[in-house]
């Protein structure tokens, strides 16, 4: 790979026609998968890609990994600061279909996706790798359009992508277009957030609203209709801005993050019962559930408990800086509508209860197997 | 939002059952007929909330649920076909037979489909006229008017590679089937909405008279079921048994005509085995002779498929209010969602689902008591 020695000044490359279509040959490592490399990944990825390594691998500078990933004072400390925090390090394969819908991509997924799991582990991005598995006939175009996507996503996310690797498998063997996405990050010492740090009497903080992503995802793969109203967009977007205002405000007192993806809100509040061996108490008026959501889910016999965000937190915070963390959570554009929606309780370990709108409790159980519509 | 935040108003609900505890005197056994009705009520812990004495049997109305074994082994033999494309609504996909379901079909490598309206599936046919495009006619009086639109638009087009496997069931037999019960336990019915959205409420008026009970058309949301359940009691209370129409936004009493019409020129009635329940006369749906080419069952020859039922099943106690769930000793433990064992427990409407999804076990679950003290400190 050394055909470019400044991958950054490859922006300028001959033009495809758009009918033209990834082939076998685009994987074989020959002179096409160069002309893929550089015509379209490398240029796609423009600014975010800066520090891409064509070489068999990337070498990272161990600078940033020791110096404080929130710019605090005291930066410097060296292996003083390594031994205290550590590297956090987060794989994820992203396989959406459609590949494009209202408010994302799958390329902006990708790194959405990944640089959250860093962030729900306290930690701040400061590498991505990125491989992509393409079906053969695949349209070029396409492809830029989504590598473009992965480019800005990380760029907006502050986060360079410095390895990569491109497959192309024959036709039926993939569906379009895979992405897996590696991250590697910085936690500060005092980021001890952990299912395990969970205690009685913490404060369950969401972000925003849910059910916006899987829906959003499903009205557009399945033509429903209700994509047509512009409040159902996904709601992708990247977290560790948010996750560094709750730090701030909150610091140790930040027990525990999730981002509640497949599965939903329910799912993840199952994991961390179970994972904490405390009970959760979640009041559903309190849930913010988007109008489109909430019609699109009963007419689809869906509960937006179960369906899939992109863009959205729960945090357990110690009751003492409960409201100093909400109030740094409605302060990013991310996190305006962030509210309380429980409690985190001593009794009926491991399980999330629910108390309902009228005034009854029920237990909320994880999603089983995939989410059916149901016939009426 | 409109029509849905102001049938979900918790100040309302409470007003509700106020109204209700002052109405009650004495102990009444209701059973709300619709799957999506008994959903409402667990997820909501309606009943629970109910005044003592008040007490809510889950019925029949889960399509899923009622869809007899052999119908689905059907369904399977059809789906394994290699011309074959069997679309399915989503819920039936994971609902056992005798050896194993759809979604393990599908894995398996044959083309199930899951669609949301039969028209789907007709475009399906159209779009890929060298496969047999099968869909899968289950459900009350409710999709019967969609999936007869569904052949009639692929008559219209001359769509020949369409036929749909039926199974529709009917409402008032199975309500007359319960209440000849030896043991009927049932004092009054909340009748299914959407099922009199199509066909009205004429049909209950003789049921209504003849066992005088009373029957209340109820819509699914949580103040739906809570007024629907208090003018049910005030008739009891009252010693009236009539028809009475709580989803007036929804239901006139000759429901939708033109619903009517397409299922008489599609469907015949036939008699048909509920499972869990065993056959009721003239209780289902057949397609007409006119329209016998669209048939599944005689396209596929799959008319000799016959199923015995798992053993160890309650589902007919449970479907016709004899038994709770938790009665069960296979529920929560041979039985679950992931495995189940019969239909009840597969979709989110059947009641042994809705029973394990909002965590009811054979214990109380949650020390409410407890939870209270919490909840006054937000």
């Amino acid at each position: 790979m050394s055909v470019i020695n400044d991958p950054v000044q490859a922006t300028c490359p001959a033009p495809h026609a758009e009918h033209e279509r990834v082939l076998l040959g685009h994987g074989s490592g020959g002179q096409l998968s160069a002309r893929l490399l550089h015509d379209v990944i490398v240029p796609g990825l423009g600014a975010a890609a800066a520090d891409l390594s064509l070489d068999d691998a990337a070498v990272l500078d161990l600078e940033p990994f020791i110096a404080p990933a929130d710019g605090s004072a005291g930066g410097g400390a060296g292996s003083e600061d390594l031994r205290s925090g550590s590297v956090v390090v987060t794989t994820d394969s992203f396989v959406v279909d459609p590949l494009e819908f209202p408010g994302g991509d799958i390329g902006a997924l990708a790194v959405h996706g990944t640089v959250n799991d860093l962030a729900m582990r306290g930690a701040q991005p400061l590498a991505l790798t990125v491989a992509l598995i393409v079906e053969e006939g695949f349209a070029l175009a396409d492809l830029r359009r989504l590598v473009a996507s992965v480019g800005r996503a990380a760029a907006r996310a502050g986060v360079p992508v410095v390895a990569g690797d491109t497959k192309v498998v024959g036709r039926g063997c993939a569906d379009k277009l895979f992405i897996t996405t590696t991250g590697f990050g910085r936690r500060a010492p005092r980021a001890r957030c952990s299912a395990t740090a969970i205690r009685p009497g913490d404060a369950i903080l969401l972000s925003g609203p849910i059910g916006l992503h899987g829906v959003t995802v499903l009205a557009t793969r399945e033509d429903l209709g209700f994509d047509a109203d512009p409040q159902l967009r996904s709601d992708t977007r990247p977290l560790h801005r948010l996750v560094q205002a709750m730090l701030d405000a909150g610091g140790a007192d930040v027990h525990a993050l999730r981002d509640p993806t497949r599965g939903g809100l329910a799912s993840a509040l199952n994991e961390l019962a179970e994972a904490s061996g405390v009970g959760i108490l979640v009041e559903e008026d309190a849930i913010p559930v988007p109008p489109v959501v909430a019609a699109a889910c009963d007419l689809l016999g869906l509960d937006p408990l179960h369906v899939a965000n992109e863009g959205c937190a729960v945090a357990f915070v110690h009751p003492a800086s409960a409201d100093a963390v909400l109030a740094a959570i409605r302060s990013c554009p991310e996190g305006a509508e962030a509210v309380r929606i429980g409690t985190a309780v001593a009794d009926n370990a491991g399980r999330v209860a629910l108390h309902t709108l009228v005034g009854a409790y029920r237990i909320v159980d994880m999603l089983v197997g995939e989410q059916l519509p149901r016939i009426c | 939002m409109k029509y849905l935040d102001e049938y979900r108003d918790p100040a309302l609900a409470r007003t509700l059952l106020a109204q209700l505890r002052a109405t009650a005197t004495r102990p009444w056994r209701i059973m709300e007929v619709c799957g999506g009705q008994t959903h409402t009520l667990v997820r909501q812990g309606i009943d629970e909330l109910l005044p003592a004495g008040i007490r809510m049997i889950h019925g029949p109305g889960c399509p899923v649920c009622v869809t007899p074994l052999e119908i689905i082994d059907k369904a399977l033999a059809i789906a394994s076909r290699p011309e074959v494309i069997f679309a399915s609504f989503g819920d039936m996909l994971r609902v056992p037979g005798s050896r194993t379901s759809l979604a393990q079909l599908r894995a398996a490598g044959a083309d199930v489909r899951v669609v949301y309206s039969p028209m789907d599936a007709v475009s399906l046919a159209r779009a890929d006229p060298d496969r047999q495009v099968v869909f899968f006619a289950v459900g009350f009086e409710t999709t019967a008017p969609a999936n007869a639109g569904a052949v009639l638009v692929a008559e219209r087009l001359g769509v020949t590679n369409f036929s749909i496997l039926v199974s529709h069931v009917l409402v008032p037999p199975a309500l007359t089937a319960i209440l000849e019960a030896e043991h009927c336990e049932v004092q009054a019915f909340l009748a299914a909405g959407h099922v009199c959205a199509v066909m009205g409420w004429t049909e209950y008026e003789p049921l209504a008279a003849k066992y005088q009970v009373p029957i209340v058309v109820t819509g699914f949301e949580p103040l739906d079921l809570l007024e629907g359940i208090l003018m049910t009691v005030r008739q009891l209370e009252e010693g009236r048994a009539q028809v009475e129409n709580q989803y007036a936004r929804a239901v006139r009493r000759t429901g939708n005509g033109a619903a009517q019409d397409a299922i008489r020129r599609v469907f015949r009635v036939t008699d048909r085995t509920w499972r869990g329940v065993g056959p009721i006369p003239a209780s289902g749906l057949r397609l007409a002779e006119t329209y016998a080419r669209f048939d599944a069952d005689e396209r596929f020859g799959t008319g000799d498929v016959h199923a015995v039922e798992e053993p160890r099943c309650i589902a007919g106690r449970i479907l016709t209010g004899q038994s709770l769930p938790t009665d069960c000793s296979a529920y929560g433990t041979d039985c679950t969602p992931r495995n189940p064992l019969g239909a009840p427990m597969v979709s989110g409407e059947g009641t042994c689902a809705a029973f394990y999804c909002a965590g009811r076990r054979a214990a109380r679950p949650v020390p409410v008591t407890d939870l209270t003290s919490v909840l006054n400190r937000r």
